[in-house]
């Protein structure tokens, strides 16, 4: 009996060195080490034998059975690792593939400057207003001390639809609705599309975007005007940005300055963009003519306030090297896609 | 306004580096565009004396010319001009030089012979005829022998310096409100108190020969509103000529052609003063009357300015009549007929003030906008009116070309007086924001011109555009330099914030983001046309439109938000964008009367086409946004009757009572009509309607303790019953339902002909204990007892 629970074991152990699947594995510890299994047939003709053979082949018998599992477990833990390696050898892909594209939205890179500008100035303490772009004469003309006559009320540069009512070439009727409808103090921006009748080229757009900006208070000066526009500026353009402020003439502000930004691509130096002058004309600015304050029902002795428009597609246009305006409204998807 | 340096320089030493004198210029309010040496690109052309001339040995047209270019040897050239002779000064080019097409000029040999140079012709000089008081050859060299200056000419001299050509022109961008600085006078001024060096000025004065105007003319005003201030003076035994060097050259730079001394006098008044004179022959003034009056109906005028058709004149404008007929249109442009002429001998100098709107609005309706019209546009002042006619009287005696009468006309109706503004320094420094002391300020304010005493400020009458404190507080900024004024923040009381509907719309953006869509911007006017490509109803159609439109495709404020979108989709299915995702808040535009503005509403608009977008992919992007704003009782129902949808996919969406919007495919035929063969999905939602129902905030719901249970129930119906309608009764009869899904819908052999099936998931839970099978079991049997009314049946 001793013999025979050797040569199982020996048979055993050469079985499952043999094996290299888990299956099969499975299958000898059955035969070896299950209910009907060699090894427990053995123990079961235990019986037969003498009470001084019983203990010493029970020990050999545990002792082989404790070997055999062992020998199995390891075995079974070998196979398993053998087949995770082979499957994951399988499932090995190139990374270099490209990604699969996702749906991702894209935001217009007008409204992309536009939200900073929102920010800058709501940061600042500006509210963010609207107002009707088929607008009253009056409130894009008159009330702005641009009197009939003058160039910028000529059909030829505005739509109109009636007399009195246009399309709105400036949001700066936006701020005569405000100061008409609010007291002082007045803080605001207002952004929105505007109408000019210029024909589309590369440089032109009938219709374009405007954020003009409006302050009203007790004591607001022309240094007030200086310090938020260039502060803006820092905000879009970096800490190291300069502005200067040159003298001009709009009929609503008095006094009246355009404001030309140091050519952030040259520094000054002059290149293509700044076409060699070093500055870059940024935007029209000035405090708010006393005239249109009394229009608005604002003592001019008491208040006084600065007002400025920005032009978006210009900002868009340098930011991200756009030479041909149409393109921010032909939408096309592969130039939408860049932003 | 193009100025002439060495004219400047007349009034106002201005020898400064030219950088420096655009520059200050410019940030003082004048602003600079461009400057230019006039003689450019003229490069290392010379005076040159002819010493001997021989014949070219192997041509018969050319000739060997030895030139004393004041160099230490002569200098050969070699030319095929036949008007040269031993003696004649000339313009030579030597080695290296450019001429004004800006050819480059280099030795060469001419037929074997070394030819060292050019010599050149008045236009290789960029001039013409018109520039020289003496006759020049057509072809040919310049000869310069009859030029007044001639002593002065040495060889070697820059031709430049000889010709007066060594001047640089500066282009100015002169500002509505300062009429004053299109004149070399204004601009004088401005750089005097700019480089605080005194002006030159004297008050014009002429001597005059004894005689009585008013015997020889009358002049009568009939308008004055329109013509303030009419002055005439009179010229007898006038010698028309070429005007002098000096004078042809200042008015080039300023890019007016010469023409004769008359004219010339003229125009070089408008340029010098900003005034714009005329003249007229008294020869064709009939009844030796002039009369400033308003046209008549049916008169015509023909002008100087060479156009065949005489200009049909109509009542509003005002016009300077003889006693018969028009012959100028005031402040504009003079006829033909009355203009200076080789032989006129007795001229009649204009200076007037016309009213600036009637003058642009009749040079615009008869298509000449001239120098003198832009000037009077803009408002003259009798004062100057005055100097302007003494100065060309005075130039008439300079230039010796005739006889000035030493009486004039003047009818002057102005009631011009002087305007004298407060000058408050504290005030100004208060409204600046600087600290510019009194005595700097004063000293800036009579410096550009303005009379000072006692705190009060005389303005000069050229100054039309000073009226208030706040004007005389730019003056003082500009002058003094607005860079230097400190820079400081305003201290805002206000907050910076969004309104509600602000936040709502930034969150259906970044909703519309988060789906996937694009953003686009377009224009908001579009063609008539559109609306019929969409086959939108006429009653949809009515739109506010543009009087004067840049063409018909923009002259519409549109009322669908649609035709802008299907333009997009048009150009990317063009551009072989195969699929995509577009949005825009797009504003509508809806008409409400003559006079009164129409009313303007944003929509949320979007499209869809391309592999894997259908109507539900189009309708769950407006469940999801709907959902996420939180908006309640929301319904969909299929809409037959929108011309625009396909009448089998279209969505009519309500919010309780209200309509919300469109969902649904574009029309195939309205596709086709963009040019679009694949289906388009497209939905349109009033943002004002969903903002008014959007929910409060989110309150979370608190995850279940208990299981689902879930029964499928395979239904079958009419073909055309909506899976809305099943729903309901679902909805309606269930217990314990937490949703119901539909997940199938089949038609075909299986299901009788007019029916579908449908299969929806009903998932139910309680709150408080696990869902027996028994409490399902109950709920589907009562649903689909419900349903077996409404003509549905378990499948």
């Amino acid at each position: 009996m001793k013999e025979q629970l050797q040569n199982i074991k020996e048979q055993a152990l050469a079985a499952v060195s043999a094996c290299t699947d888990v299956k099969d594995l499975d299958g000898l510890r059955v035969k070896y080490l299950g209910k009907k299994g060699e090894l427990t047939a053995i123990l079961k003709s235990m019986g037969k034998l003498s009470a001084e053979e019983r203990p010493v082949i029970g020990q050999l018998a545990n002792e082989v059975r404790q070997s055999l599992e062992g020998f199995i477990a390891d075995k079974q833990a070998q196979l398993k690792s053998a087949l995770m390696e082979q499957k994951l050898k399988r499932e090995a892909i190139d990374v270099t593939m490209p990604g699969k594209t996702q749906a991702m939205g894209v935001r217009h890179p007008l409204n992309i400057v536009l939200d900073e500008l929102k920010e800058i100035f709501r940061g600042m303490g500006y509210t963010v207003v609207d107002g009707p772009e088929v607008e009253q004469t009056k409130y894009v003309f008159d009330m702005l001390n641009t009197d009939e006559g003058h160039p910028a009320r000529d059909p030829q540069d505005t739509f109109y639809i009636t007399d009195e009512i246009l399309l709105r070439t400036q949001t700066s009727s936006v701020q005569i609705r405000t100061m008409l409808e609010n007291k002082p103090p007045i803080a605001i921006i207002s952004p929105g599309r505007v109408y000019r009748s210029d024909a589309v080229d590369a440089t032109h757009s009938p219709i374009f975007h405007q954020c003009e900006g409006l302050v009203i208070d007790k004591k607001i000066t022309f240094g007030d005007l200086k310090g938020t526009l260039e502060m803006w500026a820092k905000r879009l353009y970096g800490e190291d940005i300069k502005l200067r402020f040159r003298p001009h003439h709009f009929p609503y502000t008095e006094p009246s300055a355009e404001v030309d930004l140091q050519c952030f691509k040259c520094g000054g130096k002059g290149c293509s963009l700044c076409k060699g002058e070093g500055w870059i004309e940024m935007l029209g600015s000035g405090l708010v003519h006393p005239q249109v304050l009394i229009n608005c029902g604002i003592d001019p002795n008491e208040y006084s306030g600065f007002a400025f428009g920005i032009g978006l597609e210009r900002i868009a246009m340098m930011r991200y090297n756009i030479d041909d305006m149409r393109l921010l409204y032909e939408n096309d998807l592969r130039f939408l896609s860049q932003f | 306004m193009d100025l002439s340096m060495r004219w400047l320089n007349d009034y106002v030493k201005a020898d400064m580096p030219i950088k420096e004198f655009v520059d200050e210029m410019t940030m003082s309010g004048s602003k600079v565009e461009t400057y230019r040496k006039m003689s450019d690109p003229l490069t290392n052309i010379v005076v040159a004396k002819v010493i001997s001339l021989e014949r070219h040995p192997d041509s018969e047209k050319l000739w060997i010319c030895q030139l004393d270019a004041g160099r230490d040897e002569p200098v050969q050239i070699v030319t095929a001009a036949q008007n040269l002779f031993v003696g004649a000064v000339v313009p030579a080019c030597m080695h290296n030089s450019v001429i004004a097409d800006g050819t480059k000029i280099t030795k060469g040999k001419l037929r074997g012979v070394a030819s060292n140079g050019m010599m050149c012709s008045y236009a290789e000089l960029g001039l013409t005829k018109d520039d020289f008081d003496y006759p020049v050859a057509d072809d040919g060299i310049l000869i310069l022998n009859n030029d007044p200056d001639i002593d002065s000419f040495k060889p070697g001299m820059d031709i430049c310096e000889a010709l007066q050509l060594d001047d640089t022109i500066v282009e100015f961008e002169i500002t509505n409100n300062r009429p004053d600085c299109l004149s070399v006078l204004g601009l004088a001024q401005e750089a005097s108190a700019i480089f605080k060096t005194p002006l030159n000025y004297k008050e014009p004065e002429f001597k005059g020969v004894d005689g009585d105007i008013n015997k020889e003319l009358t002049v009568r005003v009939e308008n004055t509103k329109l013509c303030s201030r009419y002055m005439a003076a009179m010229v007898k035994n006038v010698k028309i000529g070429p005007s002098p060097k000096w004078m042809a050259r200042r008015l080039k730079a300023s890019g007016v052609r010469p023409i004769n001394n008359l004219v010339d006098i003229t125009n070089f008044v408008m340029l010098e003063y900003g005034h714009p004179m005329h003249a007229f022959d008294l020869r064709y003034v009939e009844d030796n009357t002039i009369v400033v009056r308003n046209a008549k109906e049916g008169e015509t005028l023909k002008l100087l300015d060479e156009m065949a058709e005489p200009v049909k004149l109509s009542p509003e404008m005002l016009i300077i009549a003889d006693g018969k007929k028009p012959i100028a249109i005031a402040g504009v442009m003079g006829g033909e007929h009355s203009g200076i002429m080789e032989d006129t001998t007795t001229v009649v100098f204009e200076a007037a003030c016309f009213d600036g709107v009637s003058v642009r609005r009749t040079a615009k309706k008869v298509g000449e906008r001239t120098e003198a019209s832009s000037r009077f546009e803009k408002g003259l002042n009798p004062v100057n009116a005055e100097r302007a006619l003494k100065r060309a009287l005075q130039l008439i005696e300079l230039l010796g070309c005739g006889e000035v009468i030493n009486t004039v006309i003047d009818v002057n109706h102005s009631e011009y007086v002087p305007e004298k503004l407060k000058h408050d320094y504290k005030w100004v420094n208060e409204f600046l924001g600087s600290d510019i002391s009194e005595e700097e300020q004063i000293d800036i304010l009579k410096r550009l011109g303005f009379g000072y005493e006692n705190g009060e400020i005389t303005v000069p009458p050229t100054r039309i555009d000073m009226h208030l404190p706040c004007d005389v507080a730019e003056e003082v900024a500009r002058i003094y330099g607005y860079n230097k004024i400190p820079s400081t923040i305003p201290k805002l009381s206000s907050q910076g914030k969004r309104t509600p509907s602000q936040i709502f719309e930034d969150k259906v953006i970044s909703l519309a983001l988060a789906l996937g869509f694009y953003e686009v911007m377009t224009y908001s006017f579009i063609s008539p046309k559109d609306y019929d490509l969409l086959r939108m109803n006429d009653e949809d159609k009515k739109s506010v439109v543009i009087r004067n439109p840049l063409g018909e495709d923009t002259s519409v404020m549109r009322t669908s938000a649609l035709t802008s979108m299907m333009e997009v989709v048009r150009r990317n299915w063009n551009n072989r964008n195969l699929s995509a995702r577009f949005f825009e808040i797009a504003r509508e535009y809806f008409p409400t009367g003559d006079d009164s503005l129409p009313v303007e509403k944003d929509v949320l608009c979007y499209a869809l086409y391309g592999a894997g977008e259908d109507f539900f992919t189009a309708k769950g992007a407006a469940e999801e946004i709907i959902a996420k704003l939180g908006v309640k009782n929301v319904s969909y129902t299929a809409e037959k009757n929108n011309p625009t949808f396909h009448p089998g996919r279209c969505a009519k969406v309500m919010c309780g009572d209200k309509l919300l919007g469109y969902i649904g495919q574009i029309h195939p035929e309205s596709a086709a009509n963009f040019g679009v063969n694949t289906e388009v999905y497209c939905a349109v939602l009033k943002m004002e309607v969903m903002f008014e129902a959007a929910g409060d905030e989110v309150k979370y719901t608190p995850l279940p303790k208990f299981p689902s249970t879930y029964r499928d129930l395979s239904l079958l119906c009419d073909v055309d019953m909506p899976s809305a309608d099943i729903v309901a009764v679902i909805e309606k009869n269930a217990k314990h339902l937490e949703a119901v899904q539909l997940f199938d819908m089949y038609t075909g052999e299986q299901v009788p002909q007019g029916k579908k099936s449908l299969s929806y998931k009903m998932i139910m839970r309680k709150k408080d204990s696990t869902l027996t099978d028994e409490e399902a079991d109950a709920s589907v049997a009562k649903v689909l007892k419900a349903l077996e009314a409404a003509g549905v049946t378990l499948r």
